[in-house]
């Protein structure tokens, strides 16, 4: 049997081909295959490529845009979809785990399908290290396939550390207390090169911008340390932080779920402690 | 113009998530419910649509009984009227979810017109399955952009920017469309209390569709294994500075 698997330079669609190669001998389609970015034309040529070869399944990345061609594939052929699993057996119905909640839960289930759908989470199984798989054809899209497509792209103005990317993040949450409240944050930020990070409470009060937040509807980090000022650590928050090296929390509240969940904490007031270790810092220098 | 939100009735699961005795669902006894941030994006953005356009705003959800209590919080925010289709608390799949609002939204359109734009959000909170936003957008055989953090009407198109790494994606589609929002598209203003009280006086048309058999059936749910950290006190207070950059130093980080 052969299975085809939507490919992209990341890590999570050679984990994709972990999990395929168990459905047979996988062949490749390109994201990029047709150029600039058009999920439908890709959609479209992968429901070709899975016919014309009679595939037993398609595999996908768990990434924003894996998710989103494998649900418009779904959608295009009637079929089920299961999006970020992180285990299949092959078999009628194929079982399989699947994250749900971000990460905070999974979901055993069973797909009935003739033609199973399946992305694989990123970060949760080992990638492929096998031969690359043999890329299919592709033709020229349809007219009607390129009505959505990319026509611009446009970079972020703001120039700071990237959340995503940081080393360090110094992240506040309710507990910080107001907007004016954040200068101990950035104070410290600063000196650790770090971004700044902050829980929904914040966004929601409009005290920093939702590119700051952190969390299943947020950002996904994965610094070297994680520094947590006066959040809770509900569950959606900790989503976001799957990927943190080591977690600092700073709470009043030695109770909090974050408390619990961190490497090391610090008990009482983030407003002293705060600038209290960016004092620490400078003597040091 | 007309403009829809779909949205879900998920828990509020706080600290630590609990599931029932069976597995099979989320202990949500002592929980309160709310609609998924990204979904609560789409309904601002619908209101200040029609609230800039003038038309007719829509909330649709598929759910039991008690997600009146959230097509009232959508309808608090400013949209004009609500559509429930009740469910008996069991789940639909991806695909029978998509099915049932795809009728509701044909019955709509044919009674009250064209919607111009359909927001979804781009992932539901609970089940993350990705997929009813597309479902749809084939279905009425309409265009679809997915995970939007901002959205700009331009006559009879709309332009969309979607996140990426290292900035944003842009797309321009012609009306009428589907579009699928993230949270962080705009900033939800806070419901008033005059706000509040109108929407108890506003519509909700209830319906129940029947359930199909599910093509991705759960058969049990599982708290992942902790991450096995073991915190360790650095101490209290001003005085666990010194520990804390020692800390830092030792990560490498100062
Ligand atoms: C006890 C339990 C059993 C379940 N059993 C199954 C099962 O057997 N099979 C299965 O596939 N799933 C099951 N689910 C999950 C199921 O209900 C999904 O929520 C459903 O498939 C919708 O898909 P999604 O949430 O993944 O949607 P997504 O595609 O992630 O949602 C995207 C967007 O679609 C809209 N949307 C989604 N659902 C609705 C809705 N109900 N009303 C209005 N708009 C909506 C929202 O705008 C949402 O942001 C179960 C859940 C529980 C708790
Ligand atoms: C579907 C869904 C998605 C969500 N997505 C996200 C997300 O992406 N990111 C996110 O963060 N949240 C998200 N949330 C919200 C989340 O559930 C919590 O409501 C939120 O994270 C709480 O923010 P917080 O910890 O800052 O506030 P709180 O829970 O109010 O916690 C404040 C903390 O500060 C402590 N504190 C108070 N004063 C001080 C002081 N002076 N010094 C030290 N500590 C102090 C308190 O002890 C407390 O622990 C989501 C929720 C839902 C339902």
């Amino acid at each position: 049997m052969t299975v085809l698997v939507l490919m992209d330079e990341s890590d999570a669609s050679r984990q994709a081909l972990t999990l395929a190669r168990k459905f047979g001998e996988p062949r490749s389609m390109r994201m990029d295959a047709l150029g600039a970015f058009a999920p439908d034309a890709i959609a479209a040529a992968l429901a070709e490529a899975a016919s014309e070869l009679n595939v037993a399944a398609v595999f996908g990345a768990g990434t924003d845009r894996g998710n989103e061609v494998m649900a418009r594939l779904a959608a295009r052929l009637g079929l089920p979809f299961a999006a970020n699993c992180i285990a299949v057996t092959p078999g009628d119905p194929v079982t399989l785990t699947r994250l749900r909640w971000g990460g905070s839960l999974l979901e055993e289930a069973r797909l009935h399908s003739p033609r199973p759908l399946i992305t694989v989470a990123p970060h949760t199984i080992p990638a492929d290290s096998g031969p690359a798989p043999v890329e299919v054809d592709v033709k020229p899209p349809a007219e009607a396939d390129l009505v959505v497509r990319v026509v611009d792209h446009v970079s972020p103005s703001n120039g700071g550390v990237s959340l995503a990317e940081a080393k360090v993040i110094v992240s506040g949450g309710r507990g910080v207390g107001s907007k004016e409240g954040f200068a101990i944050i950035e104070d410290l930020a600063g000196l650790l090169g770090a971004a700044v990070g902050c829980s929904r409470a914040v966004t929601s009060a409009g005290w920093r911008p939702h590119s700051d937040q952190v969390g299943q509807t947020g950002t996904k980090v994965a610094p070297e340390v994680y520094i947590a000022c006066g959040i809770s650590g509900a569950t959606q928050h900790m989503a976001g932080l799957k990927g943190a090296k080591r977690i600092l929390a700073i709470n009043s509240d030695p109770q909090a779920p974050l408390m619990l969940n961190a490497d090391y904490t610090v008990t009482g007031d983030l407003k002293e402690i705060v600038p209290a270790i960016s004092a620490e810092i400078r003597k040091r220098r | 113009m007309r403009v829809l939100a779909c949205i879900k009735r998920v828990p509020i699961t706080g600290g630590r998530i609990v599931l029932a005795e069976d597995a099979r669902a989320i202990n949500t006894q002592h929980l309160a419910f709310t609609m998924s941030p990204h979904e609560e994006c789409g309904v601002e953005e619908a209101a200040r649509l029609i609230e800039a356009h003038k038309g007719d705003s829509v909330v649709l959800t598929l759910g039991p009984p008690e997600a009146t209590e959230q097509l009232r919080d959508a309808m608090a925010l400013g949209i004009d009227r609500a559509i429930h289709l009740q469910t008996d608390g069991q789940e639909w799949d991806g695909e029978a979810t998509a099915a049932a609002l795809t009728d509701a939204i044909r019955a709509d359109e044919a009674a009250s017109g064209r919607f111009d734009i359909i927001f979804l959000g781009n992932e539901s909170a609970d089940s993350g399955g990705f997929q009813v936003g597309a479902r749809v957008a084939y279905a009425l055989g309409r265009p679809l952009v997915t995970g939007l953090k901002k959205v700009t009407l331009d006559g009879s198109s709309v332009r969309c920017e979607q996140e990426v790494e290292g900035g944003r994606d842009v797309y321009v589609v012609p009306l009428p469309a589907v579009l699928t929002v993230k949270e962080g598209l705009n900033l939800p203003r806070y419901p008033s209390v005059p706000g509040r009280m109108r929407a108890r006086s506003k519509p909700v048309a209830v319906s129940t569709p029947a359930r199909p058999a599910p093509h991705l059936e759960l058969v049990r749910l599982a708290v992942p294994a902790g991450q096995g950290r073991r915190a360790e006190s650095l101490g209290a207070g001003a005085a666990a500075a010194p520990a804390v950059v020692e800390m830092l130093q030792k990560a490498g980080v100062v």
